[in-house]
């Protein structure tokens, strides 16, 4: 067993893990008081004007000061639509992975403490949605569903469609996950302890059972969200996710693609940076996460 | 003989626990479209009869189905065939609901007290699951004091309780196993292997507790084990088991002075003495059968000096000694 | 000369980035030509530890900070990796708790026993596998030529612990260090091995350290003992004397709390506590928190051996202990 302070310990001897976890840091505050610290606000039309629209970096010979890292085709400023869009980002990829992990652990669970058809059963369709690409899933829905609906409606329910998607198509992920850690606990004598006296086995499973795989679940939180913000990026990219009035970084690095060739890269590159910065420090933090937890590799502190 | 169906007699009430046929027998995993469903035996018609306060052991070596014995009776194994009886009760097939007050009076301790604690969960909270499943009338301050009347009574410091069994060494946490087995006060512990994950210096100290607490406490063990020297000292009747089934039964005392089943005297040959001597002449390599195709007459025939066709042929029954009021199944001992 | 000499052998590891914790600390011993000896310890004592640094197998980050190992009058620590492979697993064989630790999974048992020969002898194939045919034999395998095309996962427990012995003779070995060979065996299958290894040590006057927790087997196999607490050696001597008088406290205690020598139904002696760990050591004799003779002088300072025991207060009987 490891405790939060030996953990905390080993993540401050660290160097990879701290730098990945300060960029996390300072993108998710970045994200979480965009109203207060952006420059401008992007969806206040009051706030945008289209005379602006196009202009290069500050620091540019015809940039403007108060455009930081230049505007887009709409004259929003970069800086102030990153700053929101790395909110969206933040949580539809996180949101998805809640939603992951309900369905994920929950059947997981299930399958791994009833064995047998019901496991079976599980097991089998998790196969078969792992066959099916996430993208590829996504790509149906959405497209259905923004034929169906108008753009409107469509704008409400953007994130909540995307969580969704995202969501319940990589739940097998954490099932699987969860299954092989609770066949590893089930024929413990702790469970079979808890058995004696007669304790239902739901209660087995989610007061016993459940607390003894959440490490692994840890883990592959960290990187699915990571991989989620991919995805959503993907999908807006396509012009399947965001619409581009409340723009994910994946929606931003589209609407600027059109002009990289006509010059003006920077609608385009900063919010590319950023998103890359982001899914490498989640991925470098998962990673570490990995090796710190992982009993295999850690020896005699058990 | 006329016709007569002879009545099926009630069990005796007289016995703590009791099995009548017991049988347990687990399918192995195949291909669903293979035609051969193998079956491993790991109980076969086992009949025995616990008597209240006494230290009832249970010896054999891996695979012999002593501790599928101890789970089935306890419950977490379900019997293919045969029954449970506890204080004259039939416990095996009852629903869950009748079961609940039978099951403060059997609780069970394990081999590994390092897989036994919840690694998640502090001594305290440990202990009181049993007190709040079992016993739901009992009031947060009765729960406390149970607890820590009990944690007090198996040598355990009150301080321990809002740590978690990391910190504990094994000797500490087979002491907070045993405290968990005895918060709903039962009459009946099935104990399996509970010193042989320990080291030498602590077994004794665990086997005292153990006997303190059935002299205080008036407890009946079932005590599972492969050790011996343990059964002689601390057993008031054995029973030595061989591939699912009892071979002999009989007083601690009378089987280690006149052993009379074969398969009994070579595992006491087997014991390292401090004497010395008994390993000097070479034995030659014995194996257990496969227990999923067991041999149709004693399964310890091929091992066996004494065998003889009889033997491979047809399987003998439990049937008492005169001599010395042992139980043993075999066709050549008397 | 003595076979085998270990001086003074101490095995640190690292804690922390500057500390240093001693997992052996200090320990000698003699072994002549054919003695069979019996290191007995609790888990946490060392005694694997000291299997293990004898062949230099100390895993990293530990690592053999003092002493020697003299083989043969030869210095084991000293030599190269290339020299000791030349001795180990060919002059010294080891034989482990696990037979899976020797045993290859992928390969045939015939194959294993052959390439080991060949890595250690100029001999032909057919040579090679009818040598490790007449090893079989003689650990008692039985249709041991059909047993060469066998894969370990085929064979049970106790031939599994059979085969590990073959592989472990193959080499004509002058010493076997056997680590728990049994412990993970059933009692009738531990006393097929033990005999066994008896036997082969006696015919072909091999010596044998061997490491347990079980002073009957010991008591059974071995001439002289070695019981170890904390990383040190506190009692060492004759199996027999010891067995019948031990001077240390702890080896009595370790004894007297054995059930076969209590009376039946009467309480069993214990010792009170428990082996401390060999990062929280106490100061002077690391017995002393769990000994009744203990007095001032034992909590001052860890006391030499002399004549086989590391005590102020040596035993003349275990009666001496209450």
């Amino acid at each position: 067993m490891i405790t939060w302070r030996s953990l905390f310990k080993r993540f401050l001897s660290d160097p990879v893990a701290i730098g990945a976890g300060i960029v996390l840091l300072l993108l998710v505050l970045m994200a979480v008081f965009a109203p207060l610290l952006a420059p401008q606000n992007p969806y206040d039309l009051m706030q945008i004007d289209i005379m602006d629209s196009e202009l290069p970096p500050s620091w540019k010979d015809d940039g403007d000061a108060r455009f930081l890292l230049g505007t887009d085709a709409q004259g929003r400023g970069v800086l102030s639509t990153i700053m929101y869009g790395t909110g969206i980002s933040l949580l539809i990829g996180i949101g998805a992975v809640v939603v992951q992990a309900i369905l994920g652990v929950t059947l997981g669970l299930i399958a791994g403490y009833k064995g047998g058809w019901i496991d079976a059963f599980l097991m089998r369709l998790a196969d078969i949605q792992m066959s099916l690409s996430t993208l590829m899933i996504a790509i149906i829905v959405l497209a259905i569903f923004q034929a169906a609906f108008d753009a409107n409606v469509y704008a409400d329910y953007a994130i909540v469609m995307l969580i969704v998607i995202i969501g319940v198509a990589e739940w097998p992920k954490f099932a699987r996950t969860v299954r092989s850690s609770v066949l590893g606990e089930k024929n413990k004598e702790y469970v079979d302890a808890a058995r004696v006296i007669g304790l239902p086995a739901r209660k087995v499973m989610w007061g016993h059972i459940l607390p003894n795989t959440l490490t692994p679940v840890l883990v592959i939180s960290t990187i699915q969200v990571a991989e989620a913000i991919m995805t959503e990026a993907a999908l807006s990219f396509l012009g399947l996710g965001m619409p581009v009035d409340r723009p994910s970084l994946g929606s931003l690095i589209r609407s600027g693609f059109e002009f990289v060739f006509s010059g003006q890269y920077w609608i385009t590159l900063y919010p590319a940076l950023v998103l890359i910065a982001l899914v490498l420090a989640l991925n470098l933090l998962g990673d570490w996460m990995r090796d710190v937890l992982n009993p295999k590799l850690r020896r005699g502190d058990d | 003989m006329s016709a007569q169906i002879k009545p099926v007699p009630s069990p005796q009430t007289d016995h703590i626990v009791e099995t009548r046929g017991l049988e347990v027998r687990f399918p192995l995993p195949t291909h669903f479209l293979s035609r051969e469903k193998p079956v491993l035996h790991a109980l076969n018609t086992v009949d025995v009869a616990i008597r209240p306060g006494e230290t009832f052991c249970v010896v054999g070596e891996s695979g012999c189905g002593k501790t599928t014995l101890g789970r089935t009776i306890i419950g977490l194994q379900n019997p293919t065939a045969g029954e449970v009886y506890f204080n004259g009760q039939r416990i095996d097939q009852m629903d869950e609901a009748t079961r609940k007050p039978i099951r403060r009076d059997m609780q069970m301790v394990f081999q590994n007290p390092y897989a036994s604690l919840n690694p998640r969960r502090n001594v305290y909270d440990t202990l009181v699951e049993p007190i709040r499943h079992l016993m739901p009338e009992k009031s947060a301050a009765e729960q406390r004091e149970t607890v820590e009347a009990v944690l007090a009574a198996t040598g355990c410091d009150l301080s321990w309780q809002r740590r978690l069994p990391h910190e504990f060494s094994g000797g500490q946490r087979q002491r907070i196993a045993i405290a968990r087995a005895l918060v709903t006060n039962p009459a009946f512990i099935v104990a399996d292997e509970p010193i042989s994950a320990l080291d030498v210096s602590i077994q004794a100290q665990i086997l005292n507790l153990l006997t303190d607490l059935q002299a205080e406490r008036g407890l009946t063990y079932l005590f599972i084990t492969h050790d011996l020297s343990v059964v002689q000292h601390f057993g008031t009747r054995v029973a030595v088991m061989y591939l699912g089934q009892v071979m002999e039964l009989a007083e601690t005392a009378t089987l280690f002075a006149t052993p009379k089943h074969p398969y009994t005297r070579l595992l006491l040959d087997a014991i390292p003495k401090l004497e010395g001597g008994s390993f000097d002449k070479p034995r030659t390599p014995g194996e257990l059968p496969d227990p999923v195709n067991l041999p149709k007459g004693c399964p310890f025939a091929p091992r066996c000096p004494l065998a003889t066709d009889l033997c491979r042929a047809e399987r003998p029954k439990l049937r008492v000694l005169p001599s010395t009021g042992t139980e043993v199944a075999c066709h050549h001992t008397e | 000369m003595a076979m085998l000499e270990i001086d003074d052998l101490r095995v640190a590891f690292p804690r922390g980035k500057t500390e240093e914790i001693e997992a052996l600390r200090g320990v000698s011993l003699r072994l002549e030509k054919g003695e069979r000896l019996g290191v007995v310890g609790e888990s946490g004592a060392g005694k694997s530890m000291l299997a293990f640094s004898i062949l230099n197998l100390i895993a990293e980050p530990g690592r053999v900070s003092e002493g020697a190992v003299r083989f043969m009058g030869e210095n084991l620590l000293d030599m190269s990796e290339r020299q000791i492979r030349g001795i180990r697993g060919n002059r010294i064989s080891m034989i482990f708790q696990d037979p899976m630790v020797t045993l290859n999974p992928v390969l045939t048992i015939g194959t294993q026993m052959i390439e080991t020969l060949q890595a250690h002898r100029r001999i032909s194939r057919r040579e090679a596998h009818r040598l490790s045919v007449e090893k079989l034999k003689m650990v008692a395998i039985p249709s041991a030529e059909t047993r060469m095309d066998a894969y370990p996962h085929e064979l049970s427990g106790g031939l599994r612990q059979r085969v590990v012995i073959a592989i472990a003779l193959l080499t004509d070995p002058e010493l076997i260090i056997a680590d728990e060979p049994t412990t993970a065996l059933d009692v009738t299958i531990q006393a097929e091995i033990m005999a066994l290894i008896l036997k082969l040590c006696r015919e072909n006057d091999v010596a044998l350290i061997l490491i347990t927790h079980d002073l009957g087997v010991v008591a059974e196999v071995t001439q002289k003992l070695m019981i170890m607490y904390a990383g040190k050696c506190v009692e060492a001597g004759e199996t027999r004397a010891i067995i019948d008088a031990p001077n240390h406290p702890y080896t009595a205690g370790l004894l007297k709390a054995l059930p076969q020598n209590a009376e039946p139904g009467q309480k069993l002696y214990q010792i009170p506590g428990s082996m401390p760990p060999i990062t929280n050591l106490p100061r002077g004799c690391p017995y002393h928190p769990r000994c009744s003779r203990a007095s001032d002088e034992c909590r001052a300072a860890m006391p030499e051996i002399i004549d086989g025991v590391a005590c102020y207060h040596p035993l003349q009987s275990v009666e001496e202990i209450a």
